[in-house]
């Protein structure tokens, strides 16, 4: 019944023209998603190269990124409409802050898990720092990466729902307005979307995975997976992208 | 062995730790046997003031009283009032008489409240109602009213827009248009009298906004409230409604004199003293209670 | 920070904050516990029955993407709970977290050497008695490592909860935001970081119990 209200709602000709129309929040939705994983990986990808290359500071890296994912959003979005007076900078760097772990995470852990007979050979063969990082260890560690953009980004479109509570329109605002007059359909109607943005972006950063990386490397990435297996207790979890967070980042 | 003991043992603790503290934290939405009264409010600083003038009125009678604050709009709070997580709300006769009937048209207060005394579903009752009111009311800066906007019927059709909580649309639109002719270019959804409406009208967002007659907001940015000559929102006096069950005799009374009690300037003064003044609810609504002989 | 000292000044505003924390503590800290036994038993089952465990990972993924906002509301309307009701909050969590360590789980109890299950096996082990005695103990590292990251992401996902009126900490942040006070978000957001150091912590202090294996240098 539920559904039936919602699948209402969603065709009801109404929420597909004017300023408040579902085009309309799907597009807003999506440019701060977009925004926000992008601001995020341009922090966390370098930073998580870095620290995974030179293997320094990982212990503030893992503890930091820890601190980031218990910041609340809501909090942090309220915190920074007050302080600058509007809402669109506090929400843009509320989900910033959510993307930032688990793109550090992916690309912190891609590095570390590159097989460490590969970067000496890469060393024995001459290379210097700066190839051995460009050619060896970032291919190697696409992966990871990615998979740690996957997850940021099913986090931020999940969470971007919230920027309607300082009034942008997001696809959140059907959520707070059909929750606050118990419209299950609007409400529904509404996650559906969310929903359904959500698999979309992650089927296509899963596509763009796919092409950027090697095919000789997914090859090897398969063996080194179960490689893995075998070596018991080891407590970051490998591989594919995982549905969230990337448990990893823990370890 | 004894590892795997460990495993159970602290596994056991945690969960058996966890039921244990349901009770001492009142966490749960049930209204519990022992005659508990939960008293409810929306999502606004005024309402959450009036749950804890009640919730101390009805403490002050020996009932075992909690408090949950800032639910949401009139739709979930009687919701909850009906599932039982709730037992009394602080409530606004002419929107909860439009809520119970929507085809309903009397707005001036007492009409109003005969209405709602009729109206209301079996189960829950209203009490007394107070004088004090707290109106929705439009509201432009101080610059459109120079420019000649001093009522609603000056706002025309199609030339401004508004801000104002998710709900007014459906529940206002269609009776503005019928009543003053006005339309909007936009009805933007800001919330209900905070923040977000009150910055929309200050950047120009929006250029009419939907507040509240109590609201510190207005005066403190000299906004010009819009006269309502034909009584477009009804009386709005506040009212407390509960489901019959949930307070006895005594706590009715008490309810009682707290709505004779109260006053719109006292209820306007109690929001700035949270809302501007930064005190707190509690000790706001406790003030006002000694000024009332239970 | 004046501001701050004036808000905790008031014993009833703190007396309110223990209120608060504690409920925070329960919403987010009892899914964690639910959801760690619930991911024992389903990632035992994707371990022994692999069509099982496609199904669940590919569940675990579609879970993802609904909101937790939308979660926590869509309960009651599904299986009939109060709209107030904790319960909400706290079975949408536990369905967020329980989707977060299936994996693992399933991939550490897969990991766990066959020389060493064989071993047991030959020691005369029934299977359950050797699945708590021998291949869940080895999983621990990474299941900790799991309800690691699902402690610190309940604790601030429950402030969501408070745009629906049951929300822990997270009630400081609307109450805070509608009255244009910076002070209680403030203290909301320290206190929600300082729950999750020292649950963590805890956390931290439980596996290295559960694994007095593990050499030092492996920790943290």
């Amino acid at each position: 019944m539920i559904f039936a209200d919602a699948f209402a709602w969603l065709v009801d000709p109404v929420n597909w023209s004017g300023g408040k129309s579902i085009p309309v929040r799907v597009g807003v939705h999506l440019l701060y998603c977009l925004g926000a994983v992008l601001g995020a990986a341009l922090i966390a990808v370098p930073l998580g190269l870095f620290v995974g290359h030179t293997g320094r500071g990982g212990v503030v890296l893992v503890g930091g990124s820890n601190a980031l994912r218990a910041l609340p959003t809501l909090g942090l979005v309220t915190f920074l409409y007050l302080v600058a007076g509007g809402g669109s900078a506090g929400v843009l760097i509320g989900l910033v802050v959510l993307a930032v772990p688990p793109i550090l995470a992916g690309t912190y852990a891609g590095i570390q898990d590159v097989d460490r007979g590969v970067v000496d050979a890469a060393s024995g063969m001459g290379m210097t720092g700066a190839q051995r990082l460009w050619q060896v260890e970032v291919p190697n560690a696409l992966p990871l990466l990615v998979g740690g953009l996957r997850n940021a980004m099913l986090q931020v479109v999940a969470t971007a729902s919230v920027a309607a509570y300082v009034g942008i329109e997001t696809l959140g605002r059907p959520l707070l307005d059909g929750l606050r007059v118990l419209d299950y359909g609007q409400f529904v109607g509404g996650a559906i979307l969310i929903a359904l943005l959500a698999v979309v972006l992650d089927v296509v950063l899963a596509g763009v995975g796919r092409l950027v990386v090697p095919a000789g490397l997914r090859l090897s990435s398969r063996g080194r997976r179960a490689g893995a297996r075998s070596s018991g207790a080891k407590p970051r979890r490998r591989g594919e992208p995982a549905p969230v967070e990337s448990g990893g980042s823990t370890a | 062995m004894k590892r795997t003991l460990a495993v159970v043992v602290t596994a056991a603790a945690l969960v058996v730790s966890a039921c244990g503290s349901k009770e001492d934290l009142g966490g749960s939405g049930q209204q519990a046997a022992s005659g508990e009264v939960v008293v409810g409010s929306a999502d606004f600083t005024e309402n959450k003031i009036l749950a804890e003038i009640y919730a101390g009125a009805l403490k002050a009678t020996g009932a075992k009283v909690t408090v949950k604050s800032g639910i949401g709009a009139r739709e979930l709070v009687v919701k909850a009032l009906q599932d039982k997580s709730l037992g009394v709300v602080p409530e606004y006769s002419g929107n909860l008489l439009n809520y119970f009937d929507k085809t309903n048209t009397t707005t001036e207060a007492e009409e109003v409240y005969t209405a709602l005394k009729a109206k209301t579903p079996s189960g829950l009752e209203v009490l007394e109602k107070s004088d004090a009111e707290d109106k929705d009311v439009l509201v432009v800066t101080k610059a459109t009213a120079d420019g000649g906007v001093k009522s609603i019927a000056d706002l025309g059709a199609g030339k401004y827009a508004l801000g104002a909580a998710g709900e007014w649309a459906q529940r206002w639109e269609a009776k503005i248009e019928e009543l003053y002719g006005v339309t909007f270019t936009e009805i933007k959804t800001t919330d209900a009298g905070g923040p977000i409406t009150v910055d929309a009208l200050k950047n120009g967002t929006v250029q009419v906004a939907n507040l509240y007659t109590t609201s510190a907001d207005i005066k403190a940015n000299d906004f010009v409230e819009l006269a309502d000559p034909k009584t477009m929102y009804p009386a709005q006096n506040v009212v407390p409604l509960l489901r019959s069950d949930a307070v006895d005799a005594k706590g009715k009374d008490a309810l009682n004199k707290v709505s004779a009690a109260l006053t719109t300037e006292k209820l306007a003064d109690l929001v700035k003293r949270v809302d501007v003044d930064k005190e707190t609810i509690a000790n706001v609504a406790a003030d006002f209670l000694k000024s009332v002989t239970l | 920070m004046g501001d701050i000292g004036k808000y905790l000044s008031d014993a009833g505003t703190r007396a309110a904050l223990l209120d608060m924390l504690l409920d925070h503590v329960y919403l987010s800290l009892v899914p964690l516990v639910v959801s760690v036994v619930l991911a024992i038993a389903l990632g035992w089952l994707c371990h022994r029955f692999r069509p099982v465990n496609a199904t669940l990972i590919g569940l675990s993924n579609v879970v993802y993407t609904i909101p937790s906002l939308a979660l926590f509301a869509i309960i009651p309307a599904v299986i009939g709970t109060q709209v107030l009701d904790p319960a909400n909050v706290i079975i949408a969590l536990t369905v967020y977290t329980t989707a977060l360590l299936v994996r693992p789980v399933a991939e550490a109890l897969a990991a766990v050497p066959a020389h060493i299950t064989a071993a047991a096996t030959a020691m005369g082990f029934r299977p359950l008695r050797r699945f708590f005695s021998v291949e869940l103990p080895l999983a621990v590292p990474v299941l900790a490592a799991g309800v690691r990251v699902g402690s610190v992401s309940n604790i601030s996902l429950v402030s969501v909860g408070a745009l629906i009126g049951t929300g822990g900490l997270g009630t400081l942040f609307t109450d805070g935001f509608r009255q244009r006070y910076l002070a209680p978000i403030i203290i909301g957001i320290v206190l929600t970081l300082v729950l999750a150091l020292v649950v963590d912590l805890l956390l931290v202090l439980l596996r290295d119990r559960l694994t007095p294996w593990a050499r030092a240098g492996e920790r943290l």
